[in-house]
């Protein structure tokens, strides 16, 4: 029987070996990184092992701006998707009878097309030779001198836009679970429409809710595409911070000193947020 | 009712309230209708701009042609950028869907002593922002004295496919009927064989659907494979690059073939299953 006990876990040899080399590996080194103080004298770019916790700090009190924006951002354009996703998965879901796998293919279709592709489109529909910004003009809803894209607005809605399927698709998964007859039943205990949303939908298609925002929020907070597509120098995001740190500047520590300050700054909101929500299915 | 009867019976309620109450049948269909055209503006406007009489940037409408279509390779390096990505991602599917997929057989299979810390180690990459997967693996490389490219990007891409293989082939495997190996196990066939004729052909879809899935995250991944690809350029970073200059319109015409390509795949897969259905 010694055989039966060991299958699971030369099953997970190889997967956590590589995981462990490529995953946790580098999380420890970017930790040790993160306390790291330049060589004197050296290079640019070359820095000696030390134990300067306050790169942490300094980091923070540089950026905190970007900081707060990514967090803002990002729950804007998590609540906004799931307020355009939470009726079209309901839609799809009840409403949709033989259409049905039909309309899913269509909301993970745009998917297909780059996402780098979709978000310079964006840019370009609203940019000043799209047909958005002279339309919007010419009917007065903004001015002569308003732009849309170098702007928060386009930031938070490219986030929006390309960050929709994740909340949409497990809306859809736990919407579509719900009996029928619940609703069914909510009506029969005179319980007009919006009763039923608020004490039967919506509570049974909590694990949908959760698994949305967290695949949204999560993605978004660390974003830098579409705030240096669509945003400008005053939309900048911790993502751009950091990708700068690392590229332009080749300050590694304080790259690493941001990037474990996010990662930790999410897996806090998260673990609320799920102990707050309820639900340990994703776990 | 015929149009006429309405206006002769209720001659008073106005078009405005007329409109109210047609909106107010089909507000869900309104709202759908809204919703699939936000979601496909960006894309009928990438295909329509892959038909753009453009030149070098594709910014502004200049007039039809078919050229673009005729030579998708035409811009400089487009169709090397393509060919990387496709690489690249074949590799990483490749890699991911046998290690993910035995993980699931070891955590959706068998109760085991560490399970649920195996279950946190899958959730971690999924719930660590790419930014920070990126960076912090281009810092072992660089400790590591790798240097960025080709490979580290295949590393990289296997690691964040591996979690959502996991969870793909995890899900199929958990709807499994386990009578069904029950009756194979009844009819003599031992664990190999019962593995191999009832339980892999009954999670085969649920592989295939985590291999699809794993090629389109990798062949889509631009920050990851930013920090880590050093000089291979990949086509999302092809991409980000050119849109500083304006994109040439190949580009629009890979990003449209690469839309009802896939297509055609979930459509042709949803063919099969019903076909197996009946």
């Amino acid at each position: 029987m010694m055989g039966k006990i060991r299958t699971p876990y030369l099953l997970l040899l190889p997967g956590f070996l590589f995981l462990f080399t490529f995953f946790i590996l580098p999380i420890v080194n970017l930790a040790q990184t993160s306390t790291q103080t330049p060589i004197a004298g050296g290079d640019t770019g070359q820095y000696e092992q030390t134990l300067r916790f306050q790169n942490y700090i300094d980091a923070f009190i540089e950026n905190r701006e970007q900081f707060g924006r990514s967090f803002v951002y990002a729950l804007i354009a998590t609540v906004l998707a799931l307020m355009i996703s939470y009726p079209l998965a309901y839609a799809i879901a009840f409403k949709s009878g033989k259409y049905k796998n039909f309309l899913l293919v269509l909301v993970v279709a745009p998917f297909f097309t780059s996402f780098l592709l979709r978000t310079v489109a964006w840019k370009q529909i609203l940019g000043e030779e799209g047909f958005v910004v002279p339309t919007l003009r010419s009917i007065g809803i903004i001015s002569e001198s308003t732009t849309l894209t170098s702007t928060a607005f386009a930031v938070v809605m490219g986030m929006t836009y390309n960050f929709l399927p994740f909340m949409t698709l497990p809306l859809y998964a736990s919407i579509d679970r719900i009996d029928p007859r619940t609703l069914e039943a909510s009506g029969d205990l005179y319980a007009n429409a919006f009763t039923t949303f608020r004490k039967v939908t919506l509570p049974l298609s909590m694990p949908g809710v959760v698994a949305g925002t967290l695949l949204t929020f999560i993605p978004a907070a660390g974003d830098y595409v579409n705030a240096a597509i669509l945003g400008s120098p005053n939309t900048k995001m911790i993502g751009n911070v950091i990708e700068s740190r690392y590229f332009k500047i080749v300050d590694y520590p304080t790259a690493a000193a941001l990037s474990f300050t996010l990662m930790a700054a999410i897996l806090i909101l998260v673990t609320l947020y799920i102990r707050k929500a309820g639900t340990e299915e994703l776990v | 009712m015929s149009k006429k009867s309405v206006d002769a019976t209720i001659p008073t309620i106005p078009l405005t309230a007329r409109f109210q109450r047609w909106f107010g049948r089909n507000l869900i269909r309104v709202y759908m209708v809204l919703a699939f055209t936000y979601l496909f503006i960006p894309v009928a406007y990438t295909f329509a701009f892959s038909f753009n009489d453009s030149g070098k940037s594709n910014l502004i409408w200049k007039g039809f042609t078919l050229d673009n279509w005729k030579n998708p390779c035409g811009a400089p390096e487009v169709c090397t950028a393509l060919a990387n990505s496709i690489k690249i991602g074949l590799l990483a599917t490749i890699f991911s869907t046998i290690l993910g997929t035995m993980i699931a057989f070891a955590i959706g299979r068998h109760k085991f002593k560490g399970r649920s810390t195996s279950n946190l180690l899958i959730f971690l990459p999924m719930a660590t922002p790419e930014i920070v997967l990126g960076a912090s693996l281009l810092s072992l490389f660089l400790v590591f004295k790798i240097n960025p490219g080709f490979w580290p990007t295949v590393i990289a891409h296997v690691m964040f496919c591996i979690s959502f293989v996991v969870v793909t082939v995890k899900a199929r495997i958990a709807s499994l009927d386990p009578r069904l190996e029950q009756a194979a196990m009844d009819l003599y066939a031992n664990e190999f064989q019962t593995f191999r004729r009832v339980t892999l052909p009954l999670v085969a879809p649920g592989i295939a659907g985590a291999a699809l899935l794993a090629f389109s995250l990798s062949f889509d991944d631009f920050i990851i494979t930013n920090f880590n690809s050093g000089t291979v350029t990949t086509f999302p970073k092809f991409v980000y690059t050119a849109a500083a200059r304006g994109i040439p319109a190949q580009a629009n015409v890979i990003g449209s073939g690469m839309f009802f390509l896939a297509l055609a795949i979930v459509i042709a897969g949803q063919f099969v299953n019903r076909r197996k259905a009946r």
